[in-house]
C-alpha cells in the first residue's frame, strides 16, 4: 500500500448538469461518484477499489450542493458539504442530533470536504450521520436514467459497503421531515479520541407528551452489519410514562439485543456493555431536552 | 488515463498545469510548485500535515486529485507570510514556540488561520477541537492551543 500515489488509472469527468451526470452513471463501465472524496480517495489508496475506470465529479452540478427548505421539511442534496449542514440554523433547531452526530465525525478539515450523501452511499455500519437520518423518518432520493424513486433511510442499507442504489443511480438527496412540537433529540458517540470512528453511537429522537412518551425512534452504529434502526424497542416506548427505571430496563433490552462483533476498534464485550450506558444516557437526555423531567 | 489542463491560484498566483487524472493536489503543489511547505504525512486524513486553506476553510490536499481542484484558489503554509512579515498565527507560533520537529507547523498553522477566520473570539475548547486533526507527534499541543489565543489577542489588538 502506497497512500502518497494513486495507483488506479482512470478517466475524469465533471458534468454540469444532473442530465449529464445521470448520462455518464448510464453508459460509463465501473463509474465511482466524486463527492467529498473522503471515503473515496482513501478506498482508492488503499487498493479496495481496482475496477474503477470512472471518476464522476458531481461537483460541478450547482443545485447538488444545496441545502433546500421544503413546504414539509429540509432536503439535503448529495453534494453538500458536512460542514456546510453542521452550521446551519434550521438544520440547529430542527434536527441537533444530526449536527451533534456530524461535529463528532472526523475533524474539521474533513468535514468540509466530506457530504451527507456519501456517509450513506460509502454505507459503513458505523457511519455516524445515518442515525439521526432514520430517527428522523429521512428518507433517501435517487435518480436514475430510468427515473427517480425514494427510500426510507432504514432500509437504505444492505450489508457493510452494501445499499440498495443500484447500477446508473445517484444518490441526489437525504429528505427530512419537519420535526413534531416536544421533540427530544440525543447522539452518544464512543470513540478513543474525538475524531476516530465510533466503536458505538446510538441516537434517540422522541416525542413527548406530558409525562408520557408519545413516539420514540432509536437507531444504532457500530452494533451489526448495518447502520441499526431498533424499530420494535421504540415503538414499543410508545404512551408509557418516561421514568428512570424505565430507560435502564429499556438499555438492558438494547444490550440483550444487538449481536456485535468485535473488529479492531473494540470487543464485542464492549459494545455489549457500553450500550446499556449509552443508550440509558441517550433516551434520559433526548427525555429533557424534549422538556419532560425525571 | 486522462489528461487535464488545470489552471489553480496559489498565494494570489495563476499556474496552469497539465494532469492526470490520479495525480493529487498535494503532490502537484511540492512537485511541480515546489511549495514544499504542505507536508505529505498519512496520506489518508488522519493526520493534518497536507491541511491547506479553500475558501478560507482547511482542507486536506492529500484526498484531493488535482484535476478536481480545477479553478480553485487556494492558500498554502507559504501564503500566510506577507514578504518577510509572518502572520500573526505564524508569529505566535515562533513566540510561544508551539514548535518542536517543525513537521506538523505548516498543516497546524494553516488549520489555526482558518480557525481564526470562522471564530475570532475563540476560547480553549474550541481550539483544542478544531485543531484535533491535526497531529504532533513531538507532543506540543498545550503551546499551540495558547499561540492560538495569542494570535486571537494580537489579531484583535491590530484591528482596533
Amino acid at each position: 500500500m502506497n497512500t502518497k500515489i494513486l495507483e488506479n488509472e482512470f478517466e475524469y469527468s465533471k458534468p454540469g448538469s444532473l442530465e449529464e451526470v445521470l448520462e455518464t452513471l448510464a453508459t460509463k463501465q465501473n463509474v465511482r461518484i466524486f463527492a467529498g472524496g473522503t471515503d473515496l480517495i482513501v478506498k482508492l489508496k488503499l487498493g479496495a477499489l481496482p475496477d474503477m475506470e470512472h471518476m464522476l465529479d458531481i461537483n460541478g452540478v450547482e443545485e447538488l450542493g444545496k441545502i433546500e427548505t421544503r413546504a414539509d421539511g429540509l432536503e439535503i442534496f448529495a453534494g453538500a458539504k458536512l460542514w456546510s449542514i453542521e452550521s446551519d440554523r434550521r438544520v440547529e433547531e430542527n434536527y441537533p442530533a444530526l449536527r451533534e452526530a456530524i461535529q463528532a465525525m472526523a475533524s474539521i478539515s474533513v468535514r468540509n470536504m466530506a457530504t451527507l450523501g456519501g456517509n450513506f452511499c460509502n454505507a459503513s455500519p458505523v457511519a455516524d450521520a445515518v442515525g439521526p437520518v432514520m430517527c428522523y423518518g429521512g428518507k433517501v432520493r435517487m435518480q436514475s436514467k430510468r427515473g427517480a424513486r425514494e427510500v426510507n433511510a432504514v432500509d437504505f442499507f444492505l450489508a457493510p459497503g452494501v445499499s440498495v442504489l443500484e447500477k446508473g443511480e445517484l444518490l441526489t438527496s437525504v429528505y427530512l421531515p419537519a420535526p413534531k412540537a416536544h421533540t427530544g433529540h440525543a447522539f452518544v458517540k464512543m470513540g478513543r479520541v474525538k475524531s476516530d470512528i465510533a466503536k458505538i453511537s446510538i441516537t434517540a429522537v422522541l416525542e413527548r407528551e406530558g409525562d408520557r412518551i408519545a413516539s420514540c425512534r432509536l437507531a444504532m452504529g457500530s452494533v451489526a452489519a448495518r447502520p441499526l434502526f431498533l424499530k420494535a424497542i421504540g415503538e414499543g416506548l410508545a404512551g408509557k410514562a418516561m421514568t428512570e427505571a424505565l430507560a435502564q430496563e429499556t438499555a438492558q433490552n438494547i444490550s440483550d439485543f444487538i449481536k456485535p462483533i468485535g473488529d479492531n476498534r473494540t470487543t464485542a464485550e464492549y459494545r455489549t456493555d457500553v450500550a446499556k450506558v449509552i443508550a440509558r444516557d441517550a433516551l434520559v437526555s433526548a427525555w429533557k431536552n424534549s422538556g419532560g423531567t425525571l | 488515463m486522462s489528461m487535464h489542463p488545470i489552471t489553480l491560484k496559489v498565494n494570489g498566483k495563476p499556474h496552469t498545469l497539465l494532469v492526470k487524472s490520479n495525480e493529487l493536489l498535494v503532490n502537484v503543489l511540492r512537485d511541480k510548485l515546489f511549495l514544499t511547505g504542505t507536508k505529505y504525512g498519512c496520506g489518508i486524513a488522519e493526520c493534518g500535515a497536507c491541511t491547506i486553506m479553500k475558501d478560507k476553510r482547511s482542507i486536506m490536499s492529500c484526498l484531493v486529485p488535482a484535476v478536481v481542484a480545477d479553478g480553485w484558489e487556494i492558500t498554502t503554509s507559504e501564503g500566510l507570510s506577507k514578504g518577510d512579515k509572518l502572520s500573526p498565527v505564524q508569529e505566535a507560533f515562533v513566540d510561544l514556540a508551539a514548535i518542536q520537529c517543525g513537521f506538523c507547523t505548516p498543516g497546524m498553522v494553516v488549520t489555526a488561520t482558518a480557525l481564526l477566520h470562522e471564530n475570532p473570539n475563540p476560547d480553549e475548547d474550541f481550539i483544542r477541537d478544531y485543531l484535533r486533526g491535526n497531529f504532533c507527534r513531538c507532543t506540543g499541543y498545550v503551546a499551540m492551543s495558547k499561540a492560538v489565543l495569542a494570535a486571537a489577542a494580537k489579531m484583535k489588538e491590530e484591528a482596533q
